[in-house]
């Protein structure tokens, strides 16, 4: 079999263009709040996010209403609660997280698997279901995840500063407390639009790793989002054909094609890598 | 807005001024515990302020406070006699070296252009090139021009507080907030960091700087606030520096030895607020 044959075959299908365009927004779009996510420590918060997804789609199941509205808000509610938990210093952050994560991955797993008649499987909620996506979904993902992208642009200043120097943010009056929040929003929303592609167990790979490897790589915080966006896609793109001609779940390729990158960047980023700092020692 | 600080007057010669800031009887908490107690002082325009105290006295709280950056439990602060909040962006505030993430992907140029973005206005406005010249110029004034396009992590410590220097010259502020400036930071670095206090009082800039260094405080400022979560004492360092208040302040860690105070401080960092 040829290259362009290896190439062209999946995307003779309808739904593999589809899922192809959704993993490539996707990937891209986490990969770049994920910068933020990345140097702000937030790795845990954005898991705990993405499991508390579980909950929410079933209890908007339960009511009647729309799935990714619950998802969203779901989203929110332990993205708050964290923060009420931790706030003065009562507990500490990874501690609430900690707390909510898990009580909220139970809860989802306690109310999906007492409703008999659910139509979604677990399994797509957890690892994505990424050629079940409908043309709705595609225009959903992106008139969202365009608003996300243009939000972090357009705010890129106060998140610079509120992330690199909140006591300078509150000296220049940017209102802290709206722009965390505003950036707990965009990520929540993030998370559940990828819920599809990557799945909710698994997104946070993929805030996390296209981002760390950018940050291995560059030293501006402009080029570290745009560095980051294209190894996100081009992660999902590699991922999702790997997943066609391997047989295999297609959250799980995209995440292992980044963390491959991952670790090449790790072992031989230049000036920084481990294989270079290895020869420097060695040298003198 | 006022422009009275553009006179060369020294501040000393004119009491009948406002003061630039006015602490009213300001209660701060942290943790449930008092932090600050029943603050009260005046600072004149173009002061330079030495805020003295043993760990934990509330430096850093108030500084954290005068930027409305934690809520006062009681009491007001003031501004051009104005609340806070009520003003243009006029404070700037240079972060102790432990407040700062240094492996942020950010250039010195990076770090100095954001003191620009209160002068800039906040939606979709670029830097224009009276920004870059601001920088630029701030930069040279601390001789780290050459250093503009480095990663601000490979810089030396003097040189990271310069860059974190420029940045408050480029805001253009008229009160200055420096915690903990002179500690840890080689010699040069701490007389740049003087020789430009002395340049913004020439421009009638007012700076508050917390220390741990008592000969500085007693030489190079020409107020002292002495501080252990009330005030101790306040004035020139003459009038602060008594055995009396000295013990007040910091108890069984202050020393004395023929008539020269002597603190025993290792000064770690001050674990106060987040």
């Amino acid at each position: 079999m040829d290259f362009l044959e290896f190439l062209l075959t999946p995307l003779s299908y309808a739904f593999i263009q589809r899922g192809l365009l959704a993993a490539l927004m996707v990937g891209v779009l986490c990969s770049v709040i994920g910068c933020y996510v990345v140097l702000r420590s937030m790795a845990f918060l954005g898991d705990a996010m993405a499991h508390a997804v579980l909950p929410g789609v079933a209890v908007a199941y339960l009511l009647g209403r729309n799935l990714t509205l619950g998802a969203l808000a779901a989203a929110l509610v332990v993205a708050l609660g964290v923060g009420l938990f931790s706030r003065r210093g009562m507990i500490k952050e990874d501690t609430a997280i900690g707390v909510l994560f898990a009580a909220a991955l139970s809860l989802g797993v306690v109310l999906i698997s007492s409703i008999r008649t659910y139509a979604v499987d677990l399994s797509h909620i957890l690892f994505g279901n990424v050629l079940g996506v409908s043309s709705l979904d595609l225009w959903l993902t992106a008139i969202i995840g365009g608003l996300i992208l243009v939000s972090l642009l357009v705010f890129y200043r106060q998140f610079l500063v509120i992330s690199f120097d909140p006591v300078m943010a509150a000296t220049l009056r940017i209102r802290v407390g709206l722009f965390n929040n505003l950036l707990l929003v965009l990520l929540a929303l993030t998370i559940v639009i990828s819920m599809q592609t990557v799945g909710v167990g698994l997104v946070a790979a993929m805030l996390v790793t296209p981002a760390a490897t950018a940050f291995l790589l560059v030293r501006r915080l402009p080029t570290m989002m745009l560095l980051s966006g294209l190894i996100g896609g081009f992660s999902s793109l590699v991922g999702l054909f790997a997943s066609y001609h391997l047989n295999v779940a297609s959250g799980a390729a995209i995440v292992l094609t980044t963390t491959l990158i991952f670790l090449v960047v790790f072992l031989f980023a230049p000036g920084r890598g481990l294989v270079w700092d290895l020869a420097r020692r060695y040298a003198t | 807005m006022d422009n009275s600080h553009e006179t060369q007057v020294p501040a000393a010669s004119l009491p009948e001024e406002p003061a630039r800031l006015e602490v009213e009887q300001v209660k701060v908490s942290y943790n449930g515990q008092l932090a600050l107690d029943d603050l009260t002082f005046q600072v004149a325009h173009g002061a330079r302020l030495a805020v003295v105290g043993p760990n934990a006295a509330g430096k850093t709280t108030l500084f954290k406070a005068l930027v409305g950056l934690l809520h006062l439990k009681e009491g007001r602060i003031l501004i051009h006699g104005q609340p806070l909040g009520h003003h243009q962006d006029c404070v700037a505030y240079v972060p102790q070296r432990e407040e700062v993430d240094w492996r942020f992907p950010v250039t010195v140029f990076d770090v100095v252009m954001m003191g620009r973005f209160g002068q800039q206005g906040w939606l979709l406005r670029r830097p224009g090139s009276s920004d870059r010249d601001a920088v630029m110029e701030s930069l040279d004034q601390l001789g780290i021009l050459d250093l503009a396009d480095r990663p601000i992590g490979e810089l030396s410590g003097g040189q990271q507080q310069r860059a974190f220097l420029a940045r408050a010259l480029a805001q253009e502020p008229h009160i200055l907030l420096m915690d903990e400036p002179f500690t840890g930071v080689d010699f040069t670095t701490q007389e740049t960091t003087l020789d430009l206090l002395e340049h913004l009082q020439s421009q009638q800039v007012t700076a508050m700087v917390s220390t741990h260094d008592l000969t500085l405080a007693s030489e190079r400022f020409d107020r002292v606030l002495l501080l252990n979560k009330r005030m101790v004492a306040y004035g020139t360092p003459q009038e602060v520096f008594t055995p009396q208040n000295l013990s007040r302040a910091f108890g069984s860690q202050v020393l004395f030895l023929d008539g020269v105070a002597v603190v025993d401080q290792c000064c770690p960092p001050e674990e106060e607020i987040e």
